[in-house]
């Protein structure tokens, strides 16, 4: 075991982790501890854009961004945040360009905008150009120019480093970050960073679905971290659905397709959408178009033989626009499906997209050991974390926003609390947990597959917790994810050895998978209404009176050694918009 | 009712299977095991249109789990997974089984040139250090504008090509140069090089084309195409280093 010190210590190198890691590093010692190299994160996978009310092609102000993230998130916003994320997206992108991102552009030579879902012109009005991109690979170019400007600056990397546990020292009744434990893959050894702060960046948890447009390697490593000491999971049943994924694979088709005016379309051709979202038609929000397509469906109006998907087609767009507007998604339908878009139409499902729950943090990026009180050197960005900016329902584009804004802020705030900070008292044996998780699955003589178990939850969880849920396929999870649990206990894996055991991480993660699992699917048994992302059938309606609050979920663990997870909740801040009625 | 999944599917293939058995010839290194490499023949029962990284996931899951290789994005994306392939270099995630010939076993390698610690891992550093030599992002001199700073459309383009780049290292790994010295700074630091001499905001051009014209630079490419060939994003790699090596004669880029 080696024991490191740093002032600042970041976990994840996507968006989130490498924006703070710019901060922090020009005020503080930082190490960014990270399990892909840098630009192999899945911020690279997104596609259509990044979200500013620059008003460089229409009218258009952050107090119209501020609304739509609000009504987007069905008002499970908390406002204050949303403000935040609109005011300062400007001067985000306008950094972004600064450090050299290549931005599509105007005839102007100024940065190019488009649309996208529910961004909307004067509170709902008409769709607005508010997306800044670059073709359909704007979450490459982020996540290279900030690897680019790390390496400017000199950043500290410890690549191939997985972070398995968080340690927490209690000073004086109040419960403090003292570092985290990371395990090594090129050699198996384990090592602890003691460090003044520690920022979780640490991304999403879209494996637990079998149909997602999330990398293999997005298990919620953070969340799982920081739950498993008792720290809570805010909005964890607020699960976002994409409507656009490739059928099957679930490999993401960008929103902006529709943005440059690709039309969805059921087995008679017919514009369904019309009929769901008179307005913003097939731009309405992602949960909108995701039920509206399986509502299409049920109703036997699917494609194909098995009536199991839906058309986007784009055959009616010159083939230069899509060239030079979206050439890797084009790209993606001719590689993965033998499909040519100028001539005929993608069949696609909706894919399981992004996490809007996570770990509940302030607008500074500080994490919540409760309602109010924040964990003293614990910071938490991006898909990790929940601040809350995208409520019940993210909006496209306001996660490459939220990224760079509260990744921004997470990492100025954490150099300048390890600057006036003393290092926190490592817990006695700190490596213990992780020590014992290892062992226990090298040594293991157990039956149980890891990939059989995987697959048993994300089977799970695709015919249950997805686009739509009742309080009967809800039990059927938890059930199925509790027996899960039990089985995992007695997994075994075949690579006993210490050098790049990926068969051993991989049970790792399906540990914190299981996991975080079981609180998304607690958390939406509990929630009964109707609310963004998460449709209970049996509670079709919103219901403000009993569930405009966050939910808050805990690790409990009795006397004998069995958990259990216990629900509050937290209020939700509201500034100036009344929740009314969603319509697109 | 739950969300519709696509189970039936399962049912109406059975009738006519998609499947069919493949053979994948791996390279397997493992140095706690043995010094040796030697080659492991896996059969697998698979779709055709399925991904070599398929392949390669139902091996180590329903087989041989010691089986290590690099991934996350699976579709082309994120650079982890470059592996020679029949031979050529390619993405795994980007390569379907039906375009490579399945009738005859399927050879998986490591990428050349860079060391192997195990299996289809390599050691990337060497890699990523000539990336950091070529000094990869913007440099400017002067006060900052308050807005963005300006570009044409036209100036965007000059280097679009470039800005594909994943870092995947399947151009640099195929280079035959690059085998013999792997002091050669390789394609891809060219390409990212180029990113940035070909960009109009850019002002250290010349510094950058100084550190190509070293005795481990641009020169000592003999213009094999073997990179073009192998770029999963489409670059022309080759052009553009004949494009840096242009711009170190005139000077003008
Ligand atoms: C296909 C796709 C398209 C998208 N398109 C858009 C879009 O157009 N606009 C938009 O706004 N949003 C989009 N999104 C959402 C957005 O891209 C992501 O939410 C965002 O990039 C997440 O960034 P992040 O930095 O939080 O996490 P990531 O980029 O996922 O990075 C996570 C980092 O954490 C590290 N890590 C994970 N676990 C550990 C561990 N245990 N130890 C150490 N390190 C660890 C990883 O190595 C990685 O570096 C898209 C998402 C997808 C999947
Ligand atoms: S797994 Fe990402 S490029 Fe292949």
């Amino acid at each position: 075991m080696k024991i490191h010190k740093y002032d600042t210590v970041i976990v994840g190198a996507g968006g989130a982790g490498m924006r703070a890691a710019i901060e922090s590093t020009k005020r503080s010692r930082t190490a960014v501890l990270t399990k892909l190299y840098p630009t192999r994160s899945h911020t690279g996978a997104a596609q259509g854009g990044m979200a500013a009310a620059l008003a460089n092609v229409e009218e258009d102000n952050w107090e119209w961004h501020t609304f739509d993230t609000i009504k987007g998130g069905d008002y499970l916003v908390d406002q204050d945040a949303a403000e935040i994320l609109a005011k300062e997206a400007i001067d985000a992108v306008l950094d972004l360009e600064k450090m050299g991102l290549p931005f599509n552009r105007t005839p102007d030579g100024t940065i190019d905008q488009r649309r996208f879902g529910g961004h909307s012109r004067n509170h709902g009005e008409a769709p607005v150009r508010r997306s800044c991109y670059a073709a359909d690979r704007t979450g490459h170019m982020i996540l290279q120019t900030l690897y680019q400007n790390c390496v400017k600056e000199g950043v500290e990397f410890f690549n191939e480093f997985y972070v398995l546990d968080q340690l927490i020292t209690e000073v004086d009744g109040i419960k403090k970050s003292a570092g985290v434990v990371a395990y090594e893959l090129a050699t198996g050894e384990i090592h602890v960073f003691q460090a003044k702060s520690v920022i979780y960046a640490s991304g999403g948890t879209g494996k637990f679905f079998k149909v997602t447009s999330n990398a293999h390697t997005l298990t919620g490593d953070g969340q799982a971290a920081c739950y498993r000491r008792g720290l809570p999971l805010e909005d964890m049943e607020f699960f976002q659905f994409h409507p656009t994924g490739i059928w099957r694979m679930g490999i993401l088709l960008t929103e902006g397709a529709r943005g440059e005016g690709g039309i969805l379309r059921n087995k008679d051709g017919e514009r369904f959408m019309e009929k769901y979202a008179p307005v913003m038609k097939d731009l309405a929000s992602r949960d909108v178009v995701s039920r509206s397509i399986y509502t299409e469906i049920r109703e036997g109006r699917g494609c194909g033989p098995e009536g199991d998907h839906v058309y986007l087609d784009l055959t009616h767009l010159p083939p230069e626009q899509l060239d030079a507007k979206l050439p890797d998604i084009t790209e993606f339908a001719r590689t993965y499906l033998g499909i040519e878009p100028y001539t005929d139409p993608i069949p696609i499902q909706p894919t399981a997209h992004y996490a809007m729950g996570g770990i509940p943090t302030n607008v500074e990026g500080e994490v919540l050991a409760d309602n109010d009180t924040v964990v003293p050197g614990l910071y938490a960005a991006g898909e990790v974390a929940c601040v809350s900016v995208h409520g019940a329902n993210r909006l496209g584009t306001n996660s490459l926003l939220d990224i760079n804004v509260f990744g921004r802020r997470a990492g100025i705030a954490a150099a300048e609390y390890a600057q006036k900070a003393d290092f926190v008292e490592l817990p006695e044996d700190p490596a213990s947990l992780v020590v014992e998780q290892v062992e226990r699955l090298r040594n293991s003589t157990g039956t149980e597959r890891v990939a059989e178990l995987r697959k048993e939850l994300q089977e799970t969880m695709d015919a249950n917790v997805m686009v739509f849920r009742t309080e009967q396929t809800i039990k059927t999870a938890v059930e199925k994810i509790a027996e899960l649990r039990e089985r995992y206990k007695n997994v075994s894996i075949q690579d006993k050895g210490k050098r790049f055991n990926t068969d051993l991480l991989e049970a790792v993660e399906l540990g914190n998978l299981l996991d975080l699992a079981e609180v998304m699917a607690v958390s939406a048994l509990a929630r009964k209404e109707s609310r963004g992302g998460h449709y209970r059938e049996d509670f079709p309606n919103r219901d403000d009176v009993n569930f405009m609050r966050h939910t808050m979920a805990y690790r409990e663990v009795d006397a004998a050694g069995n958990d259990s997870i216990r629900l509050d909740y937290k209020p939700v801040v509201q500034t100036r918009y009344q929740p009314m009625e969603r319509k697109y | 009712m739950a969300t519709p999944t696509l189970e039936k599917v399962d049912s109406a293939a059975q009738e006519a299977s998609p499947y069919i058995t493949v053979v994948f010839r791996i390279r397997r290194f493992n140095p706690e095991v043995s010094a040796e490499a030697t080659w492991q023949d896996f059969a697998v029962e698979i779709d055709p249109k399925e991904r070599v990284l398929d392949g390669l996931h139902k091996i180590k899951w329903d087989q041989d789990g010691s089986l290590t290789f690099r991934r996350s994005c699976a579709h082309g994306i994120c650079g982890s997974d470059a592996m020679r392939i029949n031979g050529k270099n390619r993405l795994a995630c980007k390569t379907l089984i039906k375009d490579i010939n399945p009738s005859k076993p399927i050879t998986v390698e490591p990428i050349k040139g860079l060391t192997v610690l195990k299996d289809l891992v390599v050691d990337m550093e060497p890699f990523f250090q000539a990336y950091r030599d070529v000094m990869p992002f913007l440099i400017t001199k002067g006060n900052e504008p308050t807005r963005e700073r300006l570009q044409s459309a036209e100036d965007r383009e000059r280097f679009d090509d470039t800005t594909k780049c994943i870092l995947c290292a399947a151009c640099t790994s195929s280079c035959p140069v690059f085998w013999n010295d792997g002091q050669y700074f390789g394609p891809a630091a060219i390409v990212n090089a180029h990113r940035f001499i070909f960009d109009s905001r850019d002002e250290a051009g010349e510094q950058r084309l100084e550190i190509l014209n070293d005795k481990d630079g641009v020169w000592r490419c003999r213009t094999t195409f073997n990179c073009t060939d192998a770029c999963p994003r489409g670059i022309e790699v080759t052009k553009a280093i004949q494009e840096v090596k242009r711009a170190l004669i005139t000077r003008r880029f």
